[in-house]
This record gives C-alpha cells, sequence and structure tokens, in this order.
C-alpha cells in the first residue's frame, strides 16, 4: 500500500529497469513459465523416490528386497509382505489411535486455554512463565527417560494407595499404560501448543477482548463465544502437529510401555525388524502403511495447516 | 454466560473424551499361546530382544511347552528388536533402574551379565535350581564357569552360538578350485587370486562397528591361540605385546580386502555378497545359517576362519532371576524349562543356534548345526568380545570407540594404545 | 468483583500446565545436572558429589570434539539447504502455477513421516555399492546412468580440512591460528548424506512458513513497487525477503533445536558413521548411558545439549519478549 512506500528512500524504484506495470506481467513469459514446472517436476520426483524405494521392496518377494536389485521392479509384484504387515501392525495400530486421539485432542485444548490466558490475561511475569513454559521444547528426551519412569511408577504406587478400582486401571496415568504414554506426551505437548495458540490469539486485537469484558462478558465467556469460534486455524495447526508427533514417536513408545498389547505402532513396527535378520520386504512395506495415517492427514488437511499459519501460528 | 452453564459444558466435554477413551480402550489381541484369562491370572514377563523369524518361533515354543505344565499362567512376551538388543537394554535398564523388573530377561553369559547385572546386585543366585536340575553335569565345564560368579551361578543358557565361522560360496570355490583358508598366509594369498577376478575376497557389514568388533575378535584369537586370548581379559595377556600388534596388522591386511562400503551394510546384506558370488568369503557368526536357509541358499560352505581350527568362540543367551521379580515363581519354572533337554531341543533348531546342554538330539539339527556340535564337544571354548562374554559392556564400549577409529585410519598403533587405555579404563589392566 | 474472580480463575486455568512443567522439564533436568555432577558409573546408582570433572573430561574426549564438528556442520548445511530450498520452492509456488495445491501438498508430505522411516529409506538410497568390484547400489547407479560423479556418500570417511603444509595452513600458522589446522575444524563428507535426507524431511515445512509469508504481504504493496518501474527480482530482493525475516527467525529456530538434537535419522542410517564421521552428540549420549553405563558422562553431555540449545533460543525468546512488549 502506498503508505508503507515511505520506508524506502524516494527514488528507490526508478534507477530499476522498467517493464511495464501490467497486471498480467505477474506471470512470467512461457518460456520461463516452462522451466518454473520443470524445476517444480524435479523436485516432487527428488519427494518422491524414497516412498518409490519403500513400495517398491515392499512388493518384493524376501530374496529380492536386497540392495543390488534396489532399482528394479519386482519380478512378481505381490502384496504379500503388505499383508504380512498388516497382520502383524493391526493390532497396534488400534493401540496408536487410542493413544494419539485422546493425547491431540486434550493437549490441543490445553495448548488453547494457555494460550488463551497467556495472550488476553496477562499478569505480571507472565511472559517469563511463558518463555519458562516455552523451555520445556528443547530438552533431549534420551536425559530424562530415568526419572520419568521413576515419575509414573510412584503414580502407580499413589493411584494404588488411593484404592483405585481394578476396572479403573486403565485410566490411571502411570507406567506401562496408553494412559501413561498419553500423559506424558500431553504434558511434553504443552510448550508447542501454547507458543501457536499464544501467537494466534494475539493477532486478535486486544480492544475485542476489552470490549467484551466492559459489556460483562467472563473469563469463560470470552474464551467461548470469540475466541474459540476463531480458533480453527490454529487448531488446525496444532491438531495436525501433535497428530504427527505423538503418531511417530518412538522413545517414549518403546521405554513407557511393557505389555506388548498395548504398544503403539512405531514400536510394533520396529520390532518388524529382527534382531539377527531384518526381512527388509516386510519392513519397508510395514513402514509405509504405518505412515499412511500421518500422510493422508498432510495430504488431505494439508490446506488448513497452511490457512492456519496463514493466520500467523509460527509467525514468531 | 453463567459460570454454571459453563461447568455443565465443560462436564459434558468430558464425558464425551471419556467415551471416546472407553471406545478406543485397547482390546488385548489373543496370542496363539495366551488362553482366555482366568479369576485370578498368574502372570510371567519374558522380555527378549527376539522379535521375528526363527528365534521368535523358538521363543513361542518355549513358551508353549511352559503353557503345557501350566495352562494357567498368562506369559507376557515383552520383546523389543534390535541387533544385539541395543534398544532393548535400553528399556530394560531403565525398567530395573526405575524399579520395575520383568520376570526375567535375555542377557548374554558372561561379563555382560555379571558385570552389569551381579555385581551390582540385582539378581538372585540359582545354585538350589542347578542342583535340583542336576545342570552341573549336562551343561559344559566352560559354560558353567562362564555363569559363575563368586561361587554361585546366575542364569541359565538356552543356547550356545559359534562366532567365529568362514562362510563362503561353494560353488564360487569349486568354479574356481579354491579351498577355505586354514592360515593367515593362505587367507591373504587366496584373497589375492579373488581381487585378480573382480571377486570382493571378504564380505563385511559394519553399520555400527559391532561386525567390525566381530572380526577383530576372531583374528585375535586366530593370531593368539585360545590360552593367550583368555588371558586378554583377565589381564594376564599385554595388550601392548608383540602378539596383539601381529593381530591388529592381521585385522589392516584383512579389512583392505574387505568392501569399500562395509560401513552402509549391516550383516546381511554381506552375506547377501556372498550368496550372490559377488564376494567370496564372510566371516560372521553362526545365525549366517539361518539367513542362508530364509533366503533358500543352497550353495553355503563354512569352515573355521584362519587359525582358529580347534577353537570354538562361544556366546549364548541366557536367562535369569532378577530381584524383586513379580512373579518368582513362575520364573523359577521357566528357567526349568529353558535348561531343559525339552525345552533346548524346541527352541534351537527352529532359532539357528545349538543346545547349552549336551545331550540334545543331534538329529533334530541341519547339517551345519550338527558339525557345531560336533565342534563343541571337543574344541577349546572361549568368550565371544562383541557379544558380551569375554567383557563387560563399558568395556565393549571402549573398544567400540577405538575400533571405529582403526577401521577407518588402519592406525595400528594408535589402536593399540586405545586397546590398552581401553583395559585400564575397564580396570582389568593396571 | 466479577474480573477479580476472573483474574483467580485464569491463573488457576494455567497452574497445572506450570506444575507439570515444573516437574517433568526443570525437575528432570535439575536430576541430570545433579547426576552429570556426580560419579555415577554402572547400574547402581551413585550420587556422590564428583564437581566438574565429567565435563573437563568430556571435552578433553576425542569422540565429543568430533561430534560438536558434526553438530556444526550438521546444522549450517541443513539449516542452510532447507532454507534455501524452501524459499526457492515458495517462490516458485506463489507464482500463481496451476496445480499449486498438488505440489504444495506433495512437497509437504515428508514432514508427516518419522525420522526413523526416512533414515531406513535413504539408508538405501544412499549406499554406494563398491566400486572397485564395479558393484554399484542406490542413487549412484543413477548418477553412473547419467555420467555424473558417483559419491560414497555415508562410508566416506573424509574429512576436508586445512592441511598444515598447505599456503592456507602455513599463513595461519604464522598469525598464531594453527589449531585451525586440525580435522576437529573439518568438513566431514559423510555428514552431507544425513544432511541431505534431513533437508528432504524439513524444507517443505520452510516452504509451507514462506509461502504463508508471501501470501501475507500484499499484493497491493508488489504492485506499486511495480509501478514504480521495479522488476520482479528486485522486488523480491528489496522489499518481500526483508518483510519474511520474522519467519526466517522462526524456521532457523525450529530448524535449529532439531539440529541440535538429532537422534533418530542418524541412528536409522548410519549411526557413528566411519571414523565418528556422522556421530553426533544425543548418539554418545546414547550409548555411553545405556551401552556402557557411563550415567554421569552421558548425563553430562545431555545438559552440554541443553545448554547449546538455550544459547540458540534464549536471545530469540528475550528478542521476541521484547519486540512485542513493544508493540
Amino acid at each position: 500500500m502506498t503508505s508503507l512506500r515511505r520506508f524506502f528512500p524516494d527514488n528507490f524504484f526508478k534507477h530499476i529497469a522498467l517493464p511495464d506495470g501490467h497486471p498480467l506481467s505477474r506471470l512470467p513469459r512461457l518460456g520461463v513459465r516452462l522451466s518454473f514446472y520443470l524445476t517444480l517436476l524435479a523436485a516432487s520426483a527428488f519427494y518422491l523416490i524414497p516412498i518409490y524405494i519403500l513400495v517398491m521392496t515392499g512388493l518384493k518377494p524376501y530374496a529380492e528386497a536386497n540392495l543390488a536389485q534396489m532399482w528394479q521392479l519386482p519380478s512378481t509384484p505381490s502384496l504379500e509382505s503388505f499383508r504380512q504387515a498388516y497382520v502383524t501392525l493391526a493390532t497396534y495400530f488400534k493401540n496408536s489411535i487410542a493413544l494419539v486421539i485422546p493425547a491431540t485432542l486434550l493437549s490441543a485444548f490445553l495448548g488453547s486455554i494457555n494460550g488463551y490466558v497467556l495472550s488476553k490475561w496477562r499478569f505480571r511475569g507472565s511472559e517469563i512463565l511463558f518463555t519458562l513454559l516455552l523451555f520445556g521444547m528443547f530438552i533431549p528426551y534420551q536425559s530424562i527417560l530415568i526419572p520419568l519412569v521413576q515419575t509414573l511408577q510412584r503414580v502407580n504406587q499413589a493411584a494404588q494407595a488411593l484404592g483405585v478400582p481394578e476396572s479403573l486401571n486403565w485410566l490411571v496415568p502411570g507406567y506401562g499404560s496408553i494412559a501413561g504414554l498419553a500423559f506424558v506426551h500431553i504434558i511434553y505437548g504443552i510448550p508447542i501448543t501454547t507458543l501457536i495458540f499464544r501467537n494466534y490469539y494475539a493477532t486478535i486485537p486486544d480492544e475485542l477482548v476489552e470490549a467484551a469484558k466492559i459489556d460483562g462478558a467472563s473469563l469463560f465467556g470470552i474464551y467461548r463465544w470469540i475466541l474459540l469460534p476463531i480458533s480453527m486455524p490454529a487448531f488446525a495447526v496444532v491438531l495436525i502437529w501433535q497428530f504427527t508427533s505423538i503418531w511417530n514417536e518412538f522413545l517414549f513408545a518403546v521405554t513407557l510401555t511393557q505389555n506388548p498389547v498395548i504398544r503403539p505402532i512405531t514400536v510394533a513396527l520396529y520390532n518388524l525388524a529382527g534382531s539377527y535378520i531384518v526381512e527388509w520386504n516386510v519392513q519397508m512395506a510395514g513402514a509405509f502403511m504405518a505412515a499412511l495415517p500421518t500422510l493422508l492427514v498432510y495430504l488431505f488437511l494439508g490446506r488448513f495447516f497452511m490457512r492456519g499459519l496463514l493466520a500467523g501460528s509460527l509467525k514468531g | 454466560m453463567s459460570a454454571k452453564s459453563i461447568a455443565f459444558r465443560l462436564f459434558i466435554l468430558l464425558g464425551v473424551l471419556a467415551l471416546i477413551l472407553a471406545a478406543c480402550k485397547p482390546v488385548p489381541a489373543p496370542t496363539p499361546t495366551t488362553p482366555p484369562p482366568p479369576p485370578a491370572p498368574k502372570k510371567l514377563e519374558i522380555f527378549s530382544w527376539w522379535t521375528t523369524g526363527g528365534e521368535a518361533a523358538g521363543l513361542l515354543k518355549m513358551f508353549d511347552i511352559y503353557n503345557a505344565k501350566f495352562p494357567d499362567v498368562e506369559i507376557i512376551n515383552a520383546t523389543v528388536a534390535g541387533g544385539a538388543g541395543f534398544e532393548a537394554k535400553v528399556v530394560l535398564k531403565t525398567r530395573m533402574l526405575g524399579g520395575d523388573p520383568p520376570d526375567s530377561f535375555q542377557v548374554h553369559m558372561g561379563r555382560e551379565l555379571i558385570d552389569t547385572w551381579v555385581v551390582n546386585d540385582y539378581m538372585e543366585p540359582l545354585d538350589d535350581l542347578f542342583k535340583e536340575e542336576g545342570w552341573d553335569k549336562v551343561f559344559p565345564p566352560g559354560v558353567l564357569e562362564i555363569v559363575s560368579y563368586d561361587g554361585h551361578y546366575w542364569s541359565v543358557p538356552v543356547n550356545i552360538h559359534r562366532a567365529n565361522v568362514l562362510w563362503y560360496n561353494t560353488k564360487v570355490f569349486a568354479d574356481n578350485g579354491w579351498t577355505p583358508p586354514a592360515t593367515f598366509e593362505e587367507f591373504f594369498a587366496l584373497a589375492e587370486q579373488m581381487k585378480a577376478k573382480g571377486i570382493t575376497p571378504l564380505a563385511l557389514g559394519d553399520v555400527g562397528i559391532w561386525a567390525s568388533v566381530h572380526l577383530f575378535e576372531v583374528v585375535l584369537a586366530g593370531t593368539l591361540g585360545p590360552e593367550k586370548y583368555n588371558g586378554l581379559w583377565t589381564g594376564e595377556t599385554d595388550w601392548g605385546g608383540p602378539e596383539v600388534k601381529q593381530a591388529l596388522e592381521n585385522m589392516v591386511k584383512m579389512l583392505e580386502y574387505a568392501n569399500a562400503d562395509h560401513s552402509a551394510l549391516s550383516w546381511d546384506q554381506a552375506n547377501d555378497l556372498v550368496i550372490q558370488g559377488k564376494a567370496g568369503m564372510t566371516i560372521m557368526g553362526d545365525w549366517v545359517d539361518a539367513d542362508n536357509l530364509a533366503k533358500k541358499f543352497a550353495d553355503s560352505g563354512w569352515a573355521p576362519p584362519p587359525g582358529t581350527q580347534g577353537v570354538f568362540i562361544a556366546l549364548s543367551d541366557t536367562f535369569g532371576l532378577p530381584k524383586g521379580a513379580p512373579h518368582p515363581e513362575q520364573v523359577k519354572e521357566w528357567l526349568r524349562v529353558a535348561g531343559s533337554k525339552e525345552g533346548q531341543e524346541a527352541f534351537n533348531p527352529v532359532k539357528g543356534s545349538i543346545c547349552a546342554r549336551n545331550d540334545c538330539d543331534a538329529a533334530l539339527f541341519g547339517p551345519y548345526l550338527q558339525s557345531a556340535m560336533q565342534d563343541w564337544a571337543k574344541d577349546a571354548i572361549v568368550p565371544s568380545l562383541a557379544h558380551g562374554a569375554a567383557a563387560s559392556e563399558s568395556w565393549v564400549t571402549y573398544i567400540n570407540d577405538v575400533m571405529t577409529v582403526f577401521v577407518t585410519d588402519l592406525d595400528v598403533a594408535k589402536a593399540q594404545a586405545g586397546l590398552l587405555q581401553a583395559c585400564k579404563d575397564a580396570e582389568v589392566c593396571k | 468483583m466479577r474480573l477479580n474472580w476472573d483474574r483467580i480463575f485464569s491463573i488457576l486455568l494455567i497452574v497445572p500446565s506450570v506444575i507439570a512443567i515444573a516437574i517433568f522439564v526443570y525437575g528432570f533436568i535439575g536430576w541430570t545436572g545433579w547426576v552429570s555432577l556426580s560419579n555415577w558409573d554402572g547400574l547402581r546408582p551413585d550420587l556422590s558429589w564428583a564437581g566438574v570433572v565429567n565435563y573437563i573430561k568430556l571435552f578433553s574426549n576425542a569422540r565429543f570434539q568430533i561430534d560438536i564438528r558434526n553438530t556444526i556442520v550438521f546444522t549450517l548445511f541443513f539449516l542452510g539447504a532447507s532454507m534455501g530450498l524452501g524459499l526457492g520452492l515458495a517462490i516458485l509456488l506463489d507464482q500463481g502455477i496451476r496445480g499449486e495445491n498438488i505440489f504444495r501438498s506433495l512437497f509437504l508430505f515428508p514432514m508427516s513421516i518419522s525420522f526413523i522411516v526416512t533414515g531406513v529409506a535413504w539408508r538405501w538410497l544412499l549406499a554406494p555399492g563398491d566400486p572397485a568390484t564395479g558393484r554399484i547400489t542406490g542413487i549412484n547407479v543413477l548418477l553412473e546412468k547419467l555420467n555424473l560423479p558417483t559419491s560414497r556418500w555415508y562410508t566416506d570417511p573424509t574429512v576436508l580440512y586445512i592441511r598444515p603444509e598447505s599456503g592456507l595452513g602455513q599463513t595461519l600458522d604464522l598469525i598464531g591460528l594453527d589449531f585451525l589446522t586440525n580435522p576437529n575444524f573439518g568438513l566431514p563428507l559423510a555428514m552431507f548424506s544425513i544432511v541431505l535426507a534431513a533437508t528432504w524431511q524439513m524444507s517443505g515445512f520452510v516452504m509451507a512458513m514462506y509461502l504463508a509469508g508471501l501470501r501475507g504481504i500484499s499484493e497491493e504493496l508488489r504492485e506499486a513497487a511495480r509501478i514504480d518501474g521495479a522488476s520482479e527480482w528486485n522486488i523480491y530482493r528489496h522489499i518481500i525477503l526483508p518483510l519474511l525475516k520474522p519467519i526466517t527467525l522462526s524456521v532457523v529456530i525450529v530448524l535449529g533445536h532439531i539440529s541440535l538434537k538429532i537422534f533418530d535419522l542418524v541412528a536409522a542410517m548410519s549411526k557413528k558413521g566411519p571414523g565418528f564421521a556422522t556421530d553426533v552428540p544425543a548418539y554418545f549420549m546414547f550409548e555411553t548411558t545405556f551401552q556402557g553405563d557411563h550415567y554421569s558422562q552421558g548425563a553430562s553431555i545431555a545438559i552440554f545439549m541443553l545448554i547449546s540449545v538455550s544459547l540458540l533460543i534464549v536471545p530469540y525468546l528475550v528478542y521476541s519478549t521484547r519486540t512485542e512488549t513493544k508493540v
């Protein structure tokens, strides 16, 4: 807009070459456009090659799934490895769903509340608090495994001491349960979800909230009636991000679940590799299938992610 | 908007979430060996890294034998994959430190068991069990020695794997009139002939470095002989001495005959090279046999690597009883199965290893394993380095670091100094 | 009266998160810090005081010095490549290309895959084979067909560094900077394979960020510049790129902290690599803690990683809070 021109020195643009200012000059000429498309196609090939390897190797029998024949098409493409991988992974798929959906929803909800309070109900020291909260995103998770396990053990012991009935045991967020794993993901998701929501709500003018307060709206009222309805872009970013992170996460999944029956799919996928013998075709097929949910989320919901970014969720 | 209606809505939301959680509650998948849960289920949690193939199948067979005797016990098959149990050890150690031991876990016999678990007082001694089962007569003295410490027995060996085997492609050898080399000189001469024909003499796949450490222990044993090799682990043999130097120099020459992309391949991908005829030999443990069978490779030949005729470098998977195991009675019964003739005969042919006991029926095993059983009965038994028998894990990681650099720069003096320092850091050498 | 209740409620809403982070982040960091200052070596916890001796031993550890070098190299090239590729693709897509949605989804989807799967796929792609025997595998097959030079990728132990005997080396020696003629200040070629895989994974994210930023720059601004006679190229250089600075900052933060903690990808691809060429602190920490049972050494590596991430993050956080209170 013309008002921004005052940031640039007066003759700034004059000394540069003069193509016509016709709106259609925005679309470069045919040769240039062709080179654009070629570049994009080359980039697409770059992004697709690893998937090609995953799928192709998965379609091969064990004897052909080796480096020497990597690029060759399978002699008899068969879905056998996919079937084998599926049979192994099916239960764990359900476990991952049981883990990821509650954890994602709850951590998004929590991040939204936190972001709301930290952006619209600031108090003395709330910025410092936010910074301290944010710092939690950066710790290396390998280094806190042992105290984490010990703490979750204590949760189990506390639940036992409180006399939680056997049937509700699966709800106790302690060591060795999906609830415990979800609990851990929700906690370590607090920094990033709070960041995204806070940045997003910061783009909503404070005057709006102030006016609502003057009109008599309460803490919950403002959230429910003003912010929540327009939070969809931020929710999109957070839900997609958290879904992906938690679905793909391996370290906590392998350390905090002992009974294989409740393991998430990342551990089962890892276990498709034997200790001495790796059936590469089954592993690649399994890897592809385990990646499918998040892949589909990005393919179909990617534009909501984009919209959320546009609305300033991660703009800094 | 009143607080009451907010609370009401929150309540509804939580209720919906709880319903989602309830609907998604993981349903235990029925496994073939787990019976339907009885009124007061007894459990047994077995922790291992046997996740696929023959290893998993063998383990399940042992579970079957156990459940035939104790149908009311639910066996939890807690496995974590990963070569040599790296990932599994992370989980295991985290749990043990967190005060949540599994009922029994797979652990390599020897220093790995002793220095990691026994010395730190995490295990219960098994002397009574050994006496009751008469195992001191059935396990060879070499094995009994490796699973004891301070006058007690600490774990039950299920199998024996041999580390020093030279595998080759019999068809390639026959076509060229070659025979497996018995000494290092013969090996290098043969390697020259292979190179001239465009065949990689030695296939090596050492991603993660352990396969090179494995190769090195075979070269050490072949250069030093069994007594001096054993002396390395007690401090009697000098790591700075001329024999170790000779072993390192042999190793340099072997590496020069290995494929250039060894750090990109795992051992089974190196075996692929032998199967495809692109490489002549590979030196690896006897799990190669299982790999060959899975890949339906019929032209597999085996021989003792140079200098190790009459030497059996052994490693073994064992199970013990950790302190504070939730179901010690069930574990004792499990250990009985693991050490029994029936259990070992069910497990080992499928797994691709031989029994730790010396009274298993040879007819159950394939041709390679039968020859291994014969060697096991008469060879000098020495512990493996790369697989936890000869040295503590801490010492092995020091040696791994030295080998990681040595394999790249082939600097013998530097490596020897590093190995000597590693021995001192492990507090075995002075 | 209402406002006061709301104030209290608002703080109560935050309290659970604060407590959780206090325990699960700061409490655990404190535990790790304490262990790093202790003598714990072996499977029995030994929390007796040892002072900073672990840190002193760590910095004189040859492997750790290599790790630091590798991290710096990886961070610089990973950030550079991802940002370059991401920005380039974003600009391309911003031109009003047909099928923009398809391309965008395509470039974004690698982000959805876990680093472990990426590592396995790229380990195969970049397996070099053995040119000496004519056995070529992976990408090298394609490179050879196109008559391009093949590479040893992550099996390459070569480290490019300034040799002391070279001209540059001797000059440095004269001005007292001869310590730079050391492999610890070199470029490990194997690391570029890891950079390639990581860039493949994250450049789509960078593209999405920049695309969102580009869309946020109003068309009228560009129109005004065009009316004044600026070419497209100069519009980008002098207007658009400077306006994307906040996004660049966010991208640097997100990618930077991923690269400082990188572990899954290295473990799945090449582990420590030939001569530790692809070793990183997180991998060293993992091995030394859970394989070697050297818990205090592992903890000191963890604290080091934490401090290095803080050095990156804290200035950014301070800067962003300050600019925000300004607005």
